[in-house]
């Protein structure tokens, strides 16, 4: 793939995404975030553990939206909007990177089984049925009273739980893509197996796989939430989810519904976006493959 | 007659435009005689049998100055009287790719009695009577009547699919693309058989027989159709069409064909590819690819002229047709056309 | 020197009996012999037909000469090394040499792929050419097979019609410049008004660029026309091999007398013989032994049944394969 077909590649990702109104909307929603993500130690208005004194010197904790604060405080008196600014920031960077790997790990997995078959495939596909039996949260327990809370742990368990899915769907299609002549028609005129399954087989199902990374990193994201709300994340890299954890534990959950509202309305927002973008890329991946 | 079409339209609504799949068809068909058409791809064979049996989608629009068969205007006839009288009773169909027209799940025997029976009083002993009698006609074992339509070889289904067609004894039967993807041997056996069933048949059965192969055309009918781009090209008794052709077309496919016959023959193509039928073509719809084009061609549509009692020619050309005959044998005036560069 | 020679190739497919078949009648595994026993030589230049009805093993041989499924047994000497022994740099070099042309034109393109990119594709799989190199050979290629670079490069297959596509197909084929080219009926799918342009092509690159072509087909009427020596193939075995001519107007085994004479002409006075066979065409598994074709032929004897005809030439240069001779 040569360089300027690169610029192409995201031009028509572009105009895939933009070319239904759920595209554009997830397209949006998606954009915003990044941005916020991006700027967030600019545009944060306080510090993200700062508790911070109100005009009358008083802590100001579980105080409601206002002006001064608009998104409310925590019972420790932090600035909820700002602890949101940081947490989209993580909270995206985990969905991403999580999102990624795995969409990588499960897409290979599902390339060389389809195309090797026979016993590689047998091995491969035994591993991915193991891994599907796998629970999420206690294979995270498990890591995490091995090696602490860490943010790279709560990656690596996602991982290690997201990719396979996308290994099952990727190999089916490309199994379908295996047997068409054009397949055939490489190997006689000399291209190596390895330049076969990423040169020829791969671009045929990028449509699929685009539209796995999107669920990948929309699974993610929600694996991590639900993590995080139960404890098992990072308490120095605060995400949406932990935000709803600090709340639980502070028990004032059924007091103070700033606290919740906004954390729960960005993860729904941020997975929906993301699930509106795999829509965009299902009318592309499905019937339009045979075209005369 | 058994069939009359005159000036057959038939155009789909699309998004883009409308496409005049059909544009202005006019054939007959006698009792008892085999009707060829021949025609590439897009030059709306499927369209004008879809158009016959009444399988055009809703927004298709159809109109005719004439469509009878045996007399009953079949345009005007409402759906249902057309699908309960007409239909396989009348008109019936060997569509291409027989083996999608059989039920995988019932033995081929029960399928064709099931047919009749729906469509007549006659009770079960007398409809495989029937069956068993066409089965022999067309050389299948009585035997395959119990068989799965998956136990047919390709050559068997396409008999079997030519027997049912014959079943309620239709008068006229259109074959589409009969025997394209079979091996030699067995379609040389299907035009045998069907020429056997035409002999010996009680009741007279007329063929339309629609296909690219010309040499099948050639071998099985008494009169043949060349057909382009939606239209008929030119029409005539079939040993008068191969001896004495008169539109460009025809005398470009009389040399892209090859024979066994004449070895040293050279084959010639025809440059470029059909119109879009999409677009509005004024003139003749053969302007573009024609050797013999000149500005008048693409001005006005040619006329339907019958240069001879039974022979139709779409051209305005005609009078040039001795000196087109020779050039059309020589390989640079094909190369000459504007299609070519 | 002949530069390709096949010797004795066989092909055969073992089916396994099913769960059922073993429990109850302890049934052996059926052999299906696609291929068995095929011998032929060919020499620089010269454009083979392999004509026979489907199951005849044209395809299935073909695949094996293309190195692309290793067949059960036999010898196929390229330039008189054999294919089966060479290294990995020598099958490198072997598919350079080698090349098919496929029936489906709009199957053996890659629907990603630009023309450009189809026809660059062998270069840059199978040499070091420089970027320079690629596009100048690539551009070059296109244009051989009859389409204008400018025009035709950034299309992509589904942009184009199957006469375009089978000239792609062609190119990329030909890129390589290759001594030996099979040709896995290029024709069947396209419009008859244009395979006699198609044919043309590969008949005059043959020439020009000086490769021996296999063309296989099931269509005596195109093989008549371009191939130079013409062999029959019936279940797995070659029946007639001879100068196209001679096969065609002189025909001397039952299954060639029987094909050549069931080929429809485009002549509505030609009065066609009724071809002198019978039965349907049978499947090769588990063949009885002795002569393919007994099963059909009306002439039929007993050593038929039990001993397979040697390829025996009847005259000079035109082999058959019968007891009949």
């Amino acid at each position: 793939m040569k360089l300027d077909s690169i610029k192409d590649f995201f031009v028509t990702q572009y105009g895939i995404i933009t070319s239904n109104r759920f595209g554009k909307f997830g397209a949006s929603i998606i954009l915003f975030f990044g941005i916020v993500a991006l700027l967030a130690p600019w545009i944060a208005p306080h510090e993200l553990w700062e508790s911070l004194r109100d005009s009358n010197g008083k802590l100001a904790m579980l105080r409601p939206p206002s002006l001064e604060f608009p998104l409310g405080t925590t019972a420790m008196g932090r600035d909820i909007l700002s602890q949101m600014i940081f947490a989209t920031r993580t909270t995206f960077l985990i969905g991403l990177v999580s999102g990624l790997i795995s969409i990588v790990i499960g897409a290979n997995i599902g390339l060389f089984s389809a195309f090797y078959g026979g016993k590689t495939d047998e091995i491969l596909m035994r591993f991915t049925d193991i891994v599907y039996g796998m629970p999420f949260l206690p294979f995270l327990i498990v890591l995490i009273s091995l090696f602490g809370r860490n943010i790279w742990f709560v990656i690596i368990a996602i991982c290690c739980i997201v990719w396979r899915t996308s290994a099952r769907v990727v190999r089916s299609q490309a199994l379908a893509i295996r047997q068409r002549q054009f397949i055939m028609a490489a190997r006689a005129r000399g291209c190596s197996n390895l330049r076969i399954i990423y040169g020829h087989i791969m671009p045929n199902i990028l449509p699929l796989l685009l539209l796995y990374t999107s669920f990948n990193i929309a699974w993610s994201v929600l694996a991590e939430a639900g993590a995080s709300f139960l404890g098992f994340s990072d308490p120095d890299n605060l995400t949406w989810g932990g935000i709803l954890y600090n709340l639980w534990i502070s028990g004032k959950i059924r007091t103070a519904w700033w606290w919740f509202a906004w954390p729960s309305i960005c993860i729904i927002l941020l997975v929906s976006s993301l699930v509106f973008i795999s829509r965009a890329y299902e009318e592309v991946a499905n019937p339009r493959l045979k075209q005369r | 007659m058994i069939l009359e079409i005159e000036n057959l339209k038939t155009y789909y609504k699309i998004e883009k435009g409308v496409v005049k799949a059909n544009d202005g068809i006019s054939l007959s068909i006698k009792e008892n005689e085999v009707v060829g058409l021949a025609g590439e791809s897009g030059c709306g064979k499927s369209t004008l049998i879809r158009t016959l049996i009444r399988l055009v989608p809703q927004s298709a629009q159809v109109t005719a100055d004439k469509m009878n068969f045996m007399d009953q205007d079949i345009l005007a006839m409402p759906e249902k009287d057309f699908r309960e009288k007409i239909l396989w009773q009348g008109i019936a169909l060997v569509p291409q790719s027989a083996m999608n027209a059989l039920n995988p799940v019932y033995r081929v025997g029960d399928q064709c009695t099931e047919a009749i029976s729906a469509h007549t009083d006659y009770d079960k002993a007398e409809c495989e009577q029937i069956v068993k009698r066409l089965f022999d006609a067309v050389g299948l074992q009585a035997g395959m009547m119990k068989a799965y339509p998956h136990e047919f070889s390709g050559g068997m289904r396409q008999r079997a699919m030519i027997a049912m067609s014959l079943l309620l004894s239709p008068a006229l039967v259109i074959m589409d693309e009969p025997t394209t993807g079979l091996d030699v041997l067995v379609q040389e056996r299907i035009l045998r058989n069907i020429k056997e069933i035409r002999q010996k048949s009680e009741s007279a059965v007329s063929i339309l027989l629609i296909t690219h192969d010309i040499s099948v055309i050639a071998e099985m009918s008494d009169r043949i159709g060349i057909m382009y781009a939606g239209r008929l090209m030119e029409s005539a008794e079939s040993r008068e069409l191969f001896n004495e052709p008169y539109h460009p077309y025809t005398l470009g496919l009389k040399n892209a064909f090859p024979s066994i016959k004449a070895l040293d023959r050279e084959l010639i193509s025809i440059p470029g590819s059909p119109p879009n039928l999409i677009e509005d073509i004024p003139g003749c719809l053969f302007a573009f690819r024609c050797p013999f084009v000149i500005p008048e061609c693409e001005k006005t549509r040619p006329p339907d002229l019958e240069i001879k009692p039974g022979h139709m020619v779409h051209c305005i050309r005609t009078d040039h047709v001795e000196e087109f005959r020779k050039l059309a044998g020589d390989k640079k005036t094909w190369q000459s056309s504007r299609s070519a560069t | 020197m002949a530069i390709l020679e096949v010797s004795d190739l066989k092909q055969y497919f073992y089916l396994q009996p099913t769960f059922l078949g073993k429990l109850v009648g302890g049934a052996k595994p059926r052999i299906i012999k696609a291929v068995d026993g095929v011998s032929f030589t060919m020499q620089h230049g010269e454009i083979l037909g392999v004509a026979g009805e489907s199951g005849c093993g044209k395809s299935t041989a073909c695949l094996a000469i293309a190195k692309l499924r290793e067949p059960t047994g036999g010898d196929i000497l390229y330039k008189e090394r054999n294919i089966a022994e060479m290294s990995k740099s020598e099958t490198r070099n072997y598919r350079r040499e080698v090349q098919l042309i496929f029936q489906d034109p709009y199957e053996s393109l890659n629907p990603r792929y630009t023309v450009f990119d189809s026809v660059a594709e062998p270069l840059r799989a199978l040499t070091d050419k420089s970027k320079a190199e690629i596009r100048e050979r690539t551009n070059e290629t296109i244009a051989l097979a009859g389409l204008t670079p400018e025009e035709y490069k950034n299309r992509y297959p589904h942009q184009m019609s199957g006469g375009e596509r089978q000239r792609v197909g062609i190119a990329q084929a030909l890129v390589l410049e290759p001594k030996l080219v099979i040709a896995d009926e290029p024709l069947s799918m396209l419009d008859v008004s244009i395979r006699a342009g198609i044919l043309d092509l590969i008949r005059d690159l043959s020439k020009r660029m000086n490769f021996s072509c296999i063309y296989v087909s099931h269509d005596l009427s195109i093989l008549s026309n371009i191939s130079e020596r013409l062999m029959i193939m019936y279940l797995g075995r070659i029946m007639e091999l001879g100068v196209t001519r001679d096969v065609v107007t002189d025909p001397h085994h039952p299954y060639a007398r029987a094909l050549i004479a069931a080929v429809p002409i485009p002549d509505p006075a030609y009065k066609r013989p009724i071809p002198k066979i019978k039965g349907e065409v049978a499947q090769p598994i588990d063949p009885p032994p002795g002569c393919r074709f007994q099963t059909r032929c009306l002439q039929v004897m007993d050593i038929c049944r039990d001993t397979e005809p040697p390829l025996k030439e009847v005259k000079p240069g035109h082999a058959v394969a019968c007891h009949l001779y």
